[in-house]
């Protein structure tokens, strides 16, 4: 088959909304956008765990500090879903981390900013991981089989991270003037960033045709803003939070909030590698990944004595 | 060179009885570190009663583009599926 027919194959499969599998013929740019979206998407499970490992040994009690390990093990996990499903792309494990410490595979913004506060773990849990949700929930959809499967099992583990940080949130809110204001300001900081986790407006990201074509992408990046805006408002008038946004109303008309504009500047600065933590997330990676470099090489020494066959 | 270890396919059984089901892979250098991973990635809440770990590179498998072809002639057989048989009118619990 030339490249014209395995393309129309393709798209014709693509709008019947059958998965694509590994082994089926696919054009090479659809191929190359699986391997970066669902890289970066591993990268962020994994970049993620930092801000949060950062508060392990400080969890204020013993059940807390078991949550927090129970749930940073998941995004461990939900790394390694994503590192498989993107290895089936014909990329190696190996080829994935290198481009992850070189900057050519990105990872999400938000793991950028620092966790100051105990309070921001709740907001991480609340804010990141449920504007997470509403992104993963949309690719349960997403027509490559192993990242849709990944996408499944992610989403059954994601709502106890959610509930687990909002619980921080209503605790804190329900506590002494100073905890108030600390969940507060947690709020305050990670609100916006937690919008930007959806990327930039659809009239504003050239890149999305094929996405949607190829139906890698099921729903724009606004639709899913508005959706996690409209469940998060109420969840924050329940426990006393104020959303740090002058301009968020509900629109009756529309049914649905009204809010104020982003701040793409500083999106942009995050995300070219001038945000908080950029260089330490790295650094930090790099540093762990080479000191680990003997563990793998003493494994893969004893699996030679115990079977010095092995193929 | 870095190395990530070799790669395994991971199977699950959900109860005693039932069948094992891929649930994705992990990597590991030697079958039991390939277990351990699989129970510390794929059964973090009681998914499992039983894994089973294979190492990729011994998977065969069908393409999906031979499919048609592959898997054709059980189109055919109808009097395959107990609902191509005209039974007589009247007869009980068959
Ligand atoms: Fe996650
Ligand atoms: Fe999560």
């Amino acid at each position: 088959m030339n490249v014209a027919a395995i393309e129309n194959d393709f798209q014709q499969k693509i709008d019947k909304d059958l998965f694509i599998e590994p082994k089926d013929a696919m054009p090479d740019k659809y191929r190359e956008h699986l391997i970066r979206q669902i890289s970066q998407h591993a990268h962020s499970e994994v970049i993620g765990m930092q801000p949060e490992g950062n508060w392990i040994n400080r969890a204020p009690s013993l059940r807390a500090k078991q949550i927090l390990l129970a749930k940073i093990q998941d995004e461990a996990g939900h790394g390694l879903y994503l590192y498989s499903a993107a290895e089936t792309l014909n990329i190696s494990r190996e080829e994935l981390i290198a481009q992850l410490h070189s900057g050519k595979a990105k990872y999400s913004n938000i793991f950028n900013y620092p966790a100051l506060t105990w309070a921001d773990i709740g907001a991480i849990g609340w804010l990141v991981d449920g504007a997470a949700i509403v992104n993963q929930v949309s690719l349960q959809r997403t027509s490559y089989g192993p990242y849709a499967r990944a996408m499944f099992r992610i989403c059954k583990e994601e709502s106890f991270h959610q509930r687990q940080g909002y619980e921080i949130m209503a605790h804190m809110m329900n506590g002494t003037a100073e905890q108030k204001e600390m969940a507060q300001d947690a709020m305050n900081r990670w609100w916006w960033p937690s919008l930007m986790m959806f990327g930039p407006h659809d009239s504003d990201s050239p890149n999305s045709g094929n996405a949607f074509k190829w139906k890698i992408k099921r729903k724009g990046n606004d639709e899913l803003r508005q959706k996690f805006i409209d469940k998060t408002v109420q969840q924050a008038e329940v426990i006393g939070l104020t959303v740090p946004d002058p301009d968020l109303k509900w629109n009756d008309e529309k049914q649905c909030y009204d809010y104020g504009e982003i701040d793409w500047d500083e999106f942009n600065k995050v995300i070219s590698g001038n945000g908080p933590c950029n260089k330490q997330r790295i650094n930090h990676h790099i540093k762990y990944h080479n000191e680990g470099a003997w563990v793998r090489e003493a494994a893969l020494a004893y699996s030679q004595k115990i079977q010095p066959n092995a193929i | 060179m870095d190395t990530q270890l070799d790669l395994w396919e991971v199977f699950i059984q959900s109860k005693i009885g039932a069948h094992h089901v891929h649930a994705g892979s992990v990597h590991a250098s030697d079958a039991q570190m390939a277990l351990q991973n699989a129970r510390d990635t794929y059964t973090r809440r009681n998914e499992g009663s039983s894994i089973w770990v294979v190492p990729s590179k011994f998977v065969v498998a069908s393409t999906t583009n031979d499919a048609e072809m592959f898997f054709e002639p059980a189109n055919d057989k109808i009097y395959r599926h107990p609902t191509f048989y005209v039974m007589p009118e009247g007869a009980k619990q068959i």
